[in-house]
């Protein structure tokens, strides 16, 4: 650590700043860090309503509901539905299908099991689970997860909005997870030795005392894990089948906002280019409306 | 604290290092050299790629391609970022009164986009106009429907689902294929029509070619359409499509050059799908370079537009074209090699032509 002191010395004594304490550094460099981001946030949001504009003029906000999503040069006409449908019904139903297993995992590492090697193990999976690029999930469900669905039966040769929410299932586990186990790990023992004195088995233990004390952290990460599905995309761009239209059915093709932005950024202009920036544009705000509903949920019961 | 200090210096030393070298080399090159920058089609990227690179170990000039999609290159051009962009389809007439200036198509190479099946067992499969309308259109549901056993004698068409598979991003691909659709059939005409990206009447959409190749040889029973530079490079397997002189044509560099051989009018913009020549592939297509007329635009220096439009007659020359092959693209044919140096010779800088 000397060579660290003596580093700063040197740095103060080259600005010749002896003067300032390292207070007023600290707070600067805060200051400009908070600022940039403020800055870049502002930008973008700016970036994206200027872009939306020439959308949201020509179809007003029936963009919203349309599903005629049809590019074809002189029948040009958007519509957001399609999208906004397949990003909540694989968001929500991967969120459903993620529950029981994050929460399950959560509290065998954060109570059952806390602290042996089993537990460590596990944890170490899943985070690792969090690591894997999104492309590579996408991957494993085109060659493997795919061909199991066909066998099933799964119609649109297991293309769709099952296999998608499947795999977007598995992508946000390790963020519930961790989040879950960590908070329930936090719950005072003093607590939980309290119940068990009255005669609580471990059960009761769990859901009367643990689950309740730690009930904010677990929806924060629960919450997370939502956002993180709303905006994937590689992954589901190779599942979900890309058709553009409202899906009928939990085992219909779709797409989401996301995936329709990817895979069509590339040769767009006009006014489609502007319909995409707006589809990017309500995929903000309804991230952001999510993220409100949680921080309110998080308060209520906090 | 000590290592970390140790590894610093070393990634600095290292650093500076290859900016040295780097610089040594630009210098080198730069001496006499300019930089050309394009943009735009993925299509014929390979191609590009190749001569591109071969054009500057050959003579110097050092050349830059981002392969951003033929939406993305006209942009560029109209943004003046790049010094020629290219696109896979040619720009409308109204898009052409849009641009800032007078822009010039330079046709380079053709391609084609082949059927691409999944049918074990089942090669040379034939398919008619009306096949194709009745498939893509969605009114043939199964392989082994009489109508295309009818087309096909002799060959086992399985009781299996037809799964059409379409490109899902905008695609010059994609215009090429509905292009020739829109031609031979009244229906799709006019329920879906021609564009980069359509409303699909059936099918499903994969990012790519490699993603739509990939999607059909992962599924049986799958149908699509693939630039014929990535089919012919990975030998899929691909149907003969009858052409407007009622043969079936079996996509290969020959039958895709010869959509060519007809009339093509002075300024190359036209779409060579359903040709009138008897051998000819029909779902054929040039893709161009544009670029603008008058290059004396944003303070450019004469040598920057001379090296531009050195190097775009090269690229047209037998010289670049007799490369195309190696990658699986069809040359011009001479009369419209003849015509993009005509046209080329027509780029000015400061109203006075270029080339002689």
């Amino acid at each position: 650590m000397n060579l660290g002191k003596l580093q700063a010395k040197q740095f103060s004594q080259l600005l010749n700043v002896h003067q300032m304490n390292s207070d007023k550094i600290t707070k600067g460099v805060l200051l400009l860090s908070s600022f940039v981001i403020l800055f870049v946030a502002g930008g973008m949001i700016f970036s994206l309503v200027e872009g939306a504009i020439p959308a949201l003029k020509s179809f007003g906000l029936s963009f919203i509901w349309s599903n005629n999503w049809n590019p074809t040069e002189g029948k040009e006409n958007y519509g957001a539905l399609p999208f906004i449908a397949g990003t909540i019904i694989t968001s929500v139903a991967a969120l459903l299908i993620s529950l029981p297993l994050s929460f399950s995992v959560s509290l065998f590492l954060g109570e059952y099991y806390r602290g042996t090697k089993i537990a460590k193990v596990l944890g170490t999976m899943v985070d690792l689970l969090a690591g894997i690029p999104s492309i590579v999930y996408g991957l494993w469900g085109f060659y493997v997860l795919r061909p199991l669905l066909i066998d099933l039966g799964l119609p649109n040769q297991g293309f769709g909005i099952f296999t998608a929410s499947i795999i977007l299932a598995i992508m946000i586990i390790p963020y519930a997870t961790s989040l879950s186990n960590e908070i329930i790990t936090m719950v005072p023992n003093e607590l939980k030795e309290a119940a068990y004195s009255l005669g609580a088995t471990r059960s009761e233990v769990i859901f009367s005392v643990v689950v309740p004390s730690a009930r904010s952290g677990i929806i924060a990460g629960y919450i997370l894990s939502f956002g993180r599905a709303l905006g994937e995309t590689m992954a589901v761009t190779m599942l979900i089948g890309n058709a553009n239209i409202v899906p009928d059915g939990f085992f219909s093709t779709g797409n989401t906002m996301a995936s329709v932005i990817a895979n069509q950024f590339g040769e767009a202009d006009g006014l489609k280019l502007s319909s995409l920036i707006a589809i990017g544009l309500l995929l903000f705000l309804l991230t952001g409306i999510i993220n409100a509903i949680g921080k309110f949920i998080i308060k209520r019961m906090g | 604290m000590k290592n970390l200090a140790l590894l610093i210096l070393t990634v600095f030393i290292l650093g500076a290092c290859s900016n040295s070298s780097n610089k040594q080399g630009g210098e080198k090159a730069g001496t006499s050299k300019v930089t050309l920058t394009a943009a735009g089609a993925t299509f014929p990227m390979p191609y590009y790629n190749m001569v591109f690179k071969n054009y500057t170990s050959e003579f110097g000039t050092l050349l830059t391609y981002g392969g951003i999609g033929s939406g993305g290159g006209i942009r560029s051009l109209t943004d003046k970022v790049v010094d020629f962009g290219a696109t896979d389809a040619y720009l409308s007439d109204d898009k052409l009164a849009a641009m800032p200036a007078e822009v010039v198509h330079i046709p380079t190479v053709l391609g084609a986009v082949v059927i691409a099946y999944n049918l074990p067992g089942v090669d040379g499969l034939k398919l008619s106009n009306e096949l194709l309308e009745k498939i893509f259109m969605g009114e043939i549901t199964k392989w082994n429907d009489a109508a295309i056993k009818a087309n096909n004698e002799g060959l086992a068409l399985p009781d299996m689902e037809i799964t059409f598979v379409h490109r899902s991003d905008g695609s010059g691909t994609t215009y090429i294929f509905s292009d020739y659709m829109t031609k031979i059939s009244t229906k799709w005409a006019d329920a879906v029509g021609t564009g980069k990206s359509l409303q699909w009447p059936v099918g499903m959409g994969a990012k790519g070619n490699p993603g739509v190749a990939g999607t059909i040889s992962q599924t049986e029973g799958a149908i699509g359409y693939i630039g014929s530079e990535y089919a012919f490079a990975q030998k899929i397997q691909t149907a003969l499509v009858q052409n407007s002189a009622g043969n079936y044509i079996e996509p290969s560099i020959a039958s895709v050059s010869a959509a060519a051989k007809g009339e093509i009018p002075a300024d190359t913009r036209i779409m060579l799908t359903n040709s009138a020549d008897p051998e000819s592939y029909p779902i054929s297509g040039f893709t161009w370079i544009i670029l603008y007329k008058e290059q004396n635009y944003d303070g450019r220096s004469k040598d920057q537009a001379l090296a531009t439009v050195t190097f775009l007659d090269w690229l047209v020359s037998a010289d670049a074209q007799g490369q195309a092959e190696k990658v699986h693209y069809a040359p011009l044919p001479d009369a419209a090699a003849e015509k993009a140096k005509t046209i080329l010779r027509s780029v000015t800088f400061d109203g006075l032509p270029l080339l002689k």
